[in-house]
């Protein structure tokens, strides 16, 4: 296996995708992001000098909207799924 | 002729004529799942109330005449990661366990304004991630034609349930050949259609570049005419496009002379199993004797599509799959010590293995010092990919190969190799990173009884050829 | 300090443009309604909702752009900003990072030595707002209103070309009132309708490369970004001094205890994983575009007062305050129209108007009283039909409520009495009841009868013309 996964590089991953595993699931985790790596670097064979990388498969430009209020006041369905909430907001854990 | 046998457009025509009803349609199916489903698995959630009380609407206003259409009375299986207003929509993950939408998707919308009955919401690999609905949160779905198998994926339960008569037709999506790879186990017809034909409003993205919703259905005809009215322009989807040419039914015509196939030598090599091969060069002699012009022809990158689409899928769903975090809807953990400790318990609980390994893949290729090497690598690769296909498209009118390189595989044998699972997909990944539509059509059986599927890929926007192809192959083998 | 040290800042600059919806969905943008009433599926992070631009965000920020001097991005696109928050619904931001709609721009600032001297802007981008998040102690947890989640944001990027919190305040007034002239942003700091995070870093006066940075944020008020400037001017070189290193880092300032704090969570990776966002498609800007929104830029300031120069008779130091807002300069111009003079006018603006701004502490651009109602009012005076004293009483219930003066003057009964009989009897009786002043005025004393002129027009109940009672008493004694 050519890319070895560290134990700091899945933590960070971690911290960034808002994941937490367990010892046993970080294991795994190492090793199957080691092996799909191995698989991707595949495209390393491929010379791409001055291909530009295409995000969009159609060159469809330009939509926009009209600067119209279309929307009322929808609270209620809003927070129809809110595990938790008050006073008309979502209720989350404290941010500071 | 059961009822639950028929087409959904001879359903229809039949509903028209006074022959049944909407609401005997819907009975019928109930009846099928009830007696099917609880081996099958092909539903998430039944709606057995909402079927029967919209099938008395409907079966009204056809009566009345402002219901005419092809479809109308027709009762349709939704894949869940499709938002139905009032109606649970897990995409077959325990995050959205308890999500009830607030809207529609704009596709569905379409459908129930040419009538359709929803009869409920099918099971699917969670979030799409997946080629087999095994790793649905709320069990496997088993394969009609032998239980031992699997549907395939991620549209299984869709694919499973009009396989089995427990829906007339279904909706499905395909990101990476999620629709033609389990129509192709299943023995139906499935198409993905050009992206952006059909808006993407409502379906619950997981690779936004590459998504599209298509049907899942019985034959050839039921196909062009659900696609037909499911396309639409939708002001809501920035990526939606403008077609004037979205009359697919126009297209059932039995009739391909003159019309050039191409048949990738890269679709028939290593890997391909033998009896799957003889069934797609026996459906390509098929077509030649009708008149079409089949050849092979060296198709380039065919081994590059799969890193290039996992990269670039993982990295869309590592940020699609953002939100769900446990505040605005969906499952939050129970205990947890603060903002962040909520975050994490929550996702790491309400995501399944699959999902999180893609999440991690696509959070690493897109994270600092490794989105020039990996993301835009595999961007440029995608290029390269269109352009090796608009360069086929110049000499064929379209592309015949495999669906998948096996018939199902049995349950619990795919998991446990994610790489091996992934080059499952090699046939199909290419289409959607480059856009194109592509059919699959049932095209025979192996030694075992499970079905095989053809794959018919056009050029953008050829949907039309497609549905020629396939109806005229279609038609031969019905003979 | 043994060492000489340069403050050396950039500013990111976040505009909350004037549109009546959001950038990606058909929300109001009004703002005081009720906690998340003006929410729909795509600002609140629904699963299948979809953002579609509002035309409008585009062209503000278009505008902008031409008027700093920016060269406008032909093929630009929208990106994700990937952060985990609860303000940020989707946990990424729409943004602009690797093709922003506008680049390579200044303004110029006058320098306290009356030079001038231009800022450079790196870049100006199209964003989306966050949601307000509100703590609540008594359940000791924060609540999420998404009103003001997709909100259209642009930011302004400067180069790091300032080198002290005056510089910085001239750029912000500069930023400001180009902005307030196009009409896309109110631009307000305190109401965090315009908002400035400040980077900024020291080196050795004459020093070539750059110190290490940091961002301060939360700075609502000129007077707040003023003393964070010098707070964390002080508190690097400190550092430095004692031989440590600046962190970069993004700090918070604390207005109220005059320091900042280090925003640093270990959650925080500062990772954005920037990728163009799928669900939005290229914005290519055509010739035609970018020739319809320049011909729609309004006068800017420098033009207006060089015209007010040849057109209007006021002196410079007037026009340089009129044209200080747009909407002052709009008002004394719509006045003039109807037929005011151009002085009287300024003056009105100049005094009265400003005293009051001043004293209600509010904007120029919140003056409320119209162009109409003015001019009249200066009628009003000029016809003498009131006396200045009571054309000032009425002038600022019109401030507060816009009233027309004519109405008002009728209502109240505070027309000049003119008449000649009335006014006789009223000195008269002044006269007679004040002989001691009576007695000094005759005996020389001029300024006695300021002392009487004041009696009467008391008597009169303000009613009088002032220079009639002065000449009428002076007959009569």
């Amino acid at each position: 296996m050519a890319n070895i996964i560290s134990d700091e590089t899945i933590e960070y991953v971690g911290i960034l995708a808002k994941l937490e595993l367990s010892e046993e699931e970080k294991e795994q985790a190492k090793k199957d992001m080691g092996r799909m790596l191995d698989y991707i670097d595949k495209l390393g064979e491929l010379d791409t000098t001055g291909v530009e990388p295409m995000s969009h498969v159609f060159p469809v430009q330009n939509v926009f909207r009209e600067d119209v209020v279309t929307n009322g006041d929808t609270r209620e369905q809003l927070l129809s799924n809110a595990p938790q909430e008050k006073d008309g907001m979502f209720m989350v854990p404290r941010t500071f | 002729m059961h009822i639950a046998d028929m087409t959904a457009v001879s359903l229809a025509a039949a509903i028209r004529e006074g022959k049944t009803t909407a609401v005997e349609a819907a009975e019928a199916m109930l009846a099928r799942i009830a007696e099917k489903d609880k081996e099958l698995n092909c539903y998430v959630t039944v709606d057995k109330e909402g079927a029967l009380r919209k099938a008395a609407e409907v079966q009204e206003k056809i009566e009345k005449g402002e219901l005419t259409g092809p479809l109308a009375g027709v009762p349709v299986a939704i894949k869940d990661n499709l938002c139905t207003e009032g109606l649970l929509t897990t995409c077959a993950s325990r995050i959205l366990h308890n999500f009830v939408p607030t809207y529609t998707a704009e596709a569905v919308r379409n459908l129930q304004k040419a009538g359709a009955v929803i009869l409920g919401k099918t099971n699917m690999d969670e979030f799409a991630m997946g080629s087999t609905t095994e790793t649905s949160a709320y069990g496997v779905t088993r394969n009609p034609h032998n239980t031992e198998h699997v549907p395939g994926g991620s549209s299984g339960g869709s694919a499973a349930a009009v396989a089995a008569g427990e829906c007339f037709y279904a909706l499905g999506s395909d990101t990476g050949g999620s629709i033609r790879q389990p129509a192709s186990y299943c023995g139906v017809v499935g198409m993905k259609p050009t992206y952006g034909t059909v808006s993407r409003y409502g379906l619950i993205a997981y690779g936004s570049s590459l998504d599209q919703i298509g049907p899942l259905t019985k034959d050839v005809r039921d196909c062009a005419t659900v696609l037909e009215v499911i396309a639409s322009h939708d002001d809501k989807d920035s990526t939606s496009l403008v077609r004037e040419d979205t009359d697919f039914t126009k297209a059932l015509v039995e009739d391909v002379k003159g019309m050039r196939i191409g048949i990738p030598n890269d679709y028939l090599g290593e890997g391909l199993d033998a009896e799957v091969k003889d069934a797609i060069l026996q459906a390509a002699k098929v077509l030649e004797a009708q008149g079409a012009v089949v050849e092979r022809f060296d198709l380039s990158l065919v081994e590059y599509a799969i890193p290039a689409y996992y990269t670039i899928a993982a990295a869309e769903a590592s940020s699609n799959l953002e939100r769900f975090d446990g505040i605005k809807y969906g499952y939050r953990t129970e205990e947890y010590a603060g903002l962040h400790n909520m975050y994490k318990k929550s996702r790491s609980e309400g995501f399944g293995e699959e999902v999180k390994r893609r999440i991690m893949l696509g959070s690493f290729v897109l994270s600092s010092g490794y989105y020039d090497a990996y993301y835009l690598k595999a961007l440029r690769v995608k290029a390269l990919i269109k352009k090796a296909f608009d360069e086929a498209f110049a000499k064929y009118d379209m592309i015949l190969g495999p669906v998948a390189p096996t018939t199902a595989p049995r349950l619990g044998e795919s998991l446990a190799d994610p790489i091996k699972m992934y080059l499952g997909d090699i046939y199909t990944i290419a289409i959607n990173l480059a856009g194109l539509p592509g059919i699959s059509v049932p095209c025979g059986q192996d030694s075992k009884g499970l079905p095989i599927g053809m794959q018919l890929i056009g050029d953008c926007f050829q949907e039309k050829k497609l549905i020629r192809a396939a109806y005229t192959y279609e038609q031969y083998e019905k003979k | 300090m043994s060492k000489q040290y340069e403050t050396v800042i950039g500013l990111e600059v976040h505009v909350e443009l004037a549109t009546k919806t959001k950038i990606f969905c058909g929300c109001s943008t009004a703002f005081g309604a009720g906690p998340n009433t003006q929410t729909c599926p795509v600002c609140t992070g629904m699963p299948g909702s979809l953002p579609v631009l509002n035309k409008q965000v585009l062209e503000y920020a278009i505008a902008v752009g031409l008027a700093t001097n920016c060269d406008i991005t032909r093929y630009a696109k929208f990106d994700r900003k990937n952060y985990f928050y609860p303000d940020n619904p989707q946990n990424y931001q729409i943004s602009q990072l690797y093709l922003p709609i506008c680049r390579n721009g200044g303004v110029e600032i006058e320098t306290e030595d009356g030079g001038v001297k231009t800022v450079g802007i790196h870049e100006i981008h199209m964003e989306e707002d966050a949601g307000k998040l509100i703590h609540d102690d008594w359940e000791d947890c924060s609540l999420v209103d998404y009103n003001r989640s997709g909100v259209p944001l642009i930011e302004i990027v400067s180069e790091p070309d300032m080198r002290s919190a005056e510089e910085v305040i001239a750029y912000l007034e500069k930023l400001r009132l180009i902005i307030q002239y196009l009409g896309a942003s109110d631009c307000k700091l305190q109401e965090g309708s315009m908002r400035a995070d400040v980077n900024l870093s020291v080196r050795e006066a004459g020093a070539e490369a750059f110190g290490v940075r940091t961002e301060m944020k939360n700075l609502n008020s000129f007077r707040a970004i003023s003393r964070a400037i010098a707070g964390e001017t002080e508190r690097q070189i400190d550092l430095l001094e004692s031989g440590e290193k600046v962190v970069q880092e993004t700090r918070r300032w604390d207005d109220a205890k005059g320091e900042s704090y280090a925003m640093r969570s270990k959650e925080d990776a500062q990772d954005y994983r920037y990728f163009p966002d799928p669900d939005l498609v290229p914005i290519s800007v055509s010739d035609e575009m970018l020739e319809e929104i320049r011909q729609k830029q309004p006068e800017f300031r420098s033009d207006k007062m060089k015209r007010y120069k040849e057109e209007f008779d006021i002196p410079d130091y007037d026009i340089d305050i009129i044209t200080q807002s747009k909407h002052m300069a709009d008002v004394f111009e719509a006045t003039v129209e109807l037929g005011a003079e151009p002085k009287k006018v300024s003056n009105w603006l100049m005094g009265e108007t400003l005293r009051l701004l001043k004293e209600k502490e509010m904007d120029a651009q919140d003056l409320r009283f119209s162009p109409e109602h003015l001019a009249k009012l200066i009628g009003l005076v000029d016809a003498k039909a009131i006396n200045s004293s009571v054309a000032k009483e009425v002038f600022e219930v019109m401030f507060e409520e816009d009233v027309d003066p004519e109405q008002y003057v009728e209502e109240k009964g505070l027309k000049t009495v003119n008449d000649e009989g009335a006014l006789k009897k009223a000195i008269e009786k002044v006269i007679a009841a004040n002989p001691q002043s009576v007695a000094d005025y005759r005996g020389g004393k001029e300024k006695a009868i300021g002392f009487l002129v004041g009696q009467t027009m008391k008597a009169m109940k303000g009613k009088a013309d002032p220079g009639a009672v002065n000449r009428m008493l002076k007959e009569l004694l």
